[in-house]
């Protein structure tokens, strides 16, 4: 009885670090970013979306059978100018009235060796949808972890931007998207 | 005593003469404009040009030091000699706190200027809402400023020229002899 006990006490301790054992499925979003750079006339300028949440499960063990559902409020975006984020909720951006979301659905994750992935997966934007790559590394950190990726959109193929902001002499066509998203571990 | 400015002090006078009463124009002009690439575009040619009209100041100021303007008129009363004294140099201050307050201004707001698309200027400022909007009001004060007294400084060359009748207002002309 004591020894069943003691077995068992050495498993509970054990079961963490067990394969297996953790799963990754709580987004945290006050510890997590979405962030994005853009050029204008030659100018990197930064932006962010504050408001976004996403369901996920990964478990470091079996990366393959992740999956990952993401979703962008639009109508918080901060382009770093107020006149800004009011023009891109507008009908030639995002046309946050019709179209509020953002949204990324994984189909797949590949690991590519260390603590880096591939996830692909269709992003939605606008009505629009498009096959994506996102690369993605994965950090344990305490009971959580963090996912940390880029990856380039071309803001055309989501016809972001119509009208007289079509061309891309003033604003580019290439936008970079950085996020950092927290999870915490059940 | 000679009387007339260095073809280089003259031609450093009038470009930078056109070059700051379109800046202070587009200036004024873009502000109230709606978000469009075109204002994107007026933006990024008034820092462009501001930065341009920066480094000619410098240069103009450099020249200054080595090349002394001709002296104002004898028979100019003392008062009007300090004003004119104080006037130029209030016009060389604000030469220097307008682009020097307009790049401030882009660095706290974020939008950092670079010059014709090529040569990064480096922020010397973190972004900040805060800091960004005084220094909005700073720069468009100044500008007001500047159209103020630009328009002091063309009336007084201009009452030289007609009421006067001196040759403070031909001395700065290209026609008149130079010298280098």
């Amino acid at each position: 009885m004591k020894h069943a006990l003691s077995t068992l006490a050495l498993l509970a301790a054990l079961s963490p670090l067990s394969a297996g054992a953790v799963e990754y499925n709580q987004v945290l979003p006050a510890k997590s970013s979405v962030a994005f750079t853009y050029q204008q006339m030659g100018v990197a300028v930064d932006g962010q979306f504050r408001k976004f949440s996403g369901q996920l499960s990964f478990d470091p063990a079996k990366p393959t059978a992740a999956r990952v559902s993401f979703d962008v409020e639009l109508a918080s975006v901060d382009t770093g100018a107020p006149e800004g984020d009011a023009e891109v909720a507008g009908k030639p951006w995002f046309n946050t009235a019709a179209f509020p979301v953002a949204r990324f659905v994984s189909s797949g994750v590949k690991a590519i060796g260390g603590n880096r992935y591939e996830v692909a997966g269709k992003l939605t934007i606008k009505g629009r949808t498009q096959d994506v790559i996102v690369p993605a590394t994965f950090t344990a950190q305490g009971t959580g972890g963090v996912f940390e990726g880029a990856f380039t959109l071309r803001r055309a193929d989501f016809s972001i931007g119509e009208g007289s902001w079509a061309k891309f002499d003033i604003v580019a066509n290439d936008v970079r998207l950085k996020f950092r998203i927290a999870a915490s571990g059940k | 005593m000679k009387n007339h400015y260095t073809a280089t002090a003259k031609s450093l006078h009038w470009v930078m003469a056109v070059l700051i009463i379109g800046l202070l124009a587009l200036g004024f002009y873009m502000q109230d404009l709606p978000l469009s690439p075109e204002k994107l575009k007026l933006y990024s040619w008034h820092k462009w040009a501001g930065v341009t009209a920066f480094l000619l100041v410098l240069v103009r100021l450099a020249w200054r030091a080595g090349h002394r303007p001709p002296p104002l008129p004898a028979g100019m009363p003392k008062p009007l000699q300090l004003a004119a004294h104080g006037g130029h140099l209030a016009l060389y201050g604000l030469m220097l706190a307008m682009p020097l307050s307009g790049w401030l201004m882009s660095s706290a707001k974020g939008f950092q200027t670079v010059w014709f698309g090529l040569l990064p200027i480096p922020d010397l400022l973190a972004k900040d809402k805060a800091l960004g909007d005084l220094l909005q009001n700073v720069h468009a004060t100044l500008a007001v400023l500047f159209v103020l007294i630009l328009v002091g400084h063309v009336a007084a060359a201009l009452k030289h020229h007609f009421i006067d009748r001196d040759d403070i207002l031909t001395r700065m002309l290209p026609a008149r002899p130079t010298e280098n």
